[in-house]
């Protein structure tokens, strides 16, 4: 773990402040605050159960937070605001890809929908770039769980994919050699002032760009004033 | 967004034909069943065609769309699609029209074959066409909605059915009365008129409603 240096002069491309999320009657968190900086590269960390999904998702615009304040770019825009403005790339635990489609097209639909390049020779360079190009044309169905994790990650490939990364278990199912792919995709973008907030739940490697660690506090009483903060 | 979601659901049914013609086969053999069942009277035939042919389209319709949003919801699309920024009613409106272009549309085509089968003359052929043309769509919207707001729970199938079908009466009603006017050779355009109005009504409201439920049920 390497504490990143100057945060603050850097533009923030996300900031959050005393976020809390429950789901039903269990408090997952609350009181977070962190905020990631162009470049920054950030490994949300967390026992399971703890909310590292729902926090993604609530900054995917994809369910509100029971509390708090979510900035994109230092401003006070609604996840929704800053997805639709495609600053926002989130890849799910699920591929999101059909099944009875080929990976080629099931990768053209999610590029069309995100507003990234969707023609036929951006797919192709995408998929070469995670190494599944000689299976573009295979139903995704035939693909082993690592071959569709990689086509999903060609979404990273595919130009614009400028920033905020919300990635969850990128490394999933994914051999050696995938894994060093996504760590490429991954100093690029931080080198091109895109932010990157991941999940893991084995260590990330040596290829990784310089990350920070972000720990989910446990919860506390609602009552207990002094809730921990949540950047390591 | 609406373009996109439309030509992936078209293209996803061509690759499972057996499960897209399913609506369709059974309408066909629900409303081929009845002949057999009521007896080769032409008369009577004639009278009850327009119920048996709505009935049978409205089940036929109600049979697929409990899956409409479940597949997406479980490989993760319907996350993709809502946080994609776009409207989440242009996609309720997409998933909808997709229903309705895979069921709906196929019903309708088929209905004068079976308005032969009835032996109705045709001028209500006409009039049966044309209602379930406006009928279809309130089903495949109400559809929509019914299969958003059971989306992820158990007994989702039955719940749809219960919750939907009862909204789908009034269209049936006024459908069936359409034709019966005009088998009896009255105006049918108070119950066009109303048809219509339950049209709009339902293609203005559901989509919002169903993306409503599209957001608590991926919440």
């Amino acid at each position: 773990m390497s504490e990143f240096p100057q945060t603050a002069v850097r533009p923030l491309v996300l900031s959050v402040h005393r976020l809390a999320c429950r789901r039903g009657e269990r408090l997952l968190f609350e009181g977070l605050d962190f905020a990631l900086g162009e470049g920054d590269v950030v490994w949300l960390r967390g026992r399971n159960g703890r909310g590292k999904t729902s926090l993604l998702r609530v900054l995917a615009a994809l369910s509100p937070p029971s509390e708090g304040e979510v900035r994109f770019a230092g401003e006070s825009l609604s996840a929704a605001r800053a997805v639709a403005g495609a600053g926002t790339l989130f890849l799910a635990h699920a591929n999101a890809l059909k099944d009875d489609l080929s990976a080629a097209e099931a990768l053209a639909f999610l590029a069309r929908l995100h507003g990234q390049d969707d023609d036929a020779e951006s797919i192709e360079q995408a998929l070469r770039r995670l190494g599944v190009h000689g299976r573009r044309n295979a139903a995704v169905r035939t693909l082993s769980q690592g071959q569709r994790r990689r086509v999903a990650l060609a979404r990273l490939a595919l130009a614009p994919a400028k920033g905020l990364w919300l990635l969850d278990e990128p490394y999933d199912a994914l051999d050696v050699e995938g894994c060093a792919i996504v760590d490429g995709l991954l100093h690029e973008h931080a080198q091109q002032g895109g932010a990157v907030l991941l999940t893991s739940h084995l260590p990330l490697s040596e290829g990784a760009p310089r990350w920070r660690e972000l720990v989910l506090p446990e919860p506390v009483s609602r009552r207990n004033a002094a809730a921990p903060r949540g950047l390591s | 967004m609406l373009v996109a979601v439309v030509a992936r659901d078209l293209r996803l049914a061509a690759r499972r034909r057996i499960d897209a013609l399913l609506p369709l086969a059974f309408f066909t053999i629900g409303v081929s069943l009845f002949p057999f069942g009521i007896g080769p009277e032409t008369q009577t035939l004639r009278q009850v065609a327009p119920g048996v042919i709505w009935v049978n389209a409205l089940l036929a319709a109600m049979l697929s769309v409990s899956q409409l949003f479940a597949g997406d919801h479980a490989d993760g699309s319907l996350d993709q699609m809502l946080a994609s920024g776009h409207s989440p009613v242009a996609l309720a409106v997409a998933k909808a029209l997709a229903h309705w272009l895979l069921t709906g549309a196929p019903l309708v085509l088929a209905t004068p074959v079976f308005a032969l089968l009835f032996d109705v003359d045709g001028a209500s052929t006409l009039m049966l066409v044309i209602t379930l043309l406006m009928g279809t769509p309130v089903m495949s919207l109400l559809g929509a909605l019914g299969a958003a707001l059971t989306l992820g729970l158990r007994s989702a199938g039955v719940l749809l059915i219960i919750i939907i079908l009862p909204l789908c009466v009034p269209v049936i009603i006024f459908g069936v009365g359409a034709v019966q006017a005009a088998e009896a050779g009255l105006g049918a355009d108070g119950h066009l008129s109303l048809l219509g109005a339950l049209l709009i009504a339902t293609a203005v409201g559901a989509p919002v409603a169903t993306a409503a439920a599209l957001r608590i049920a991926t919440e």
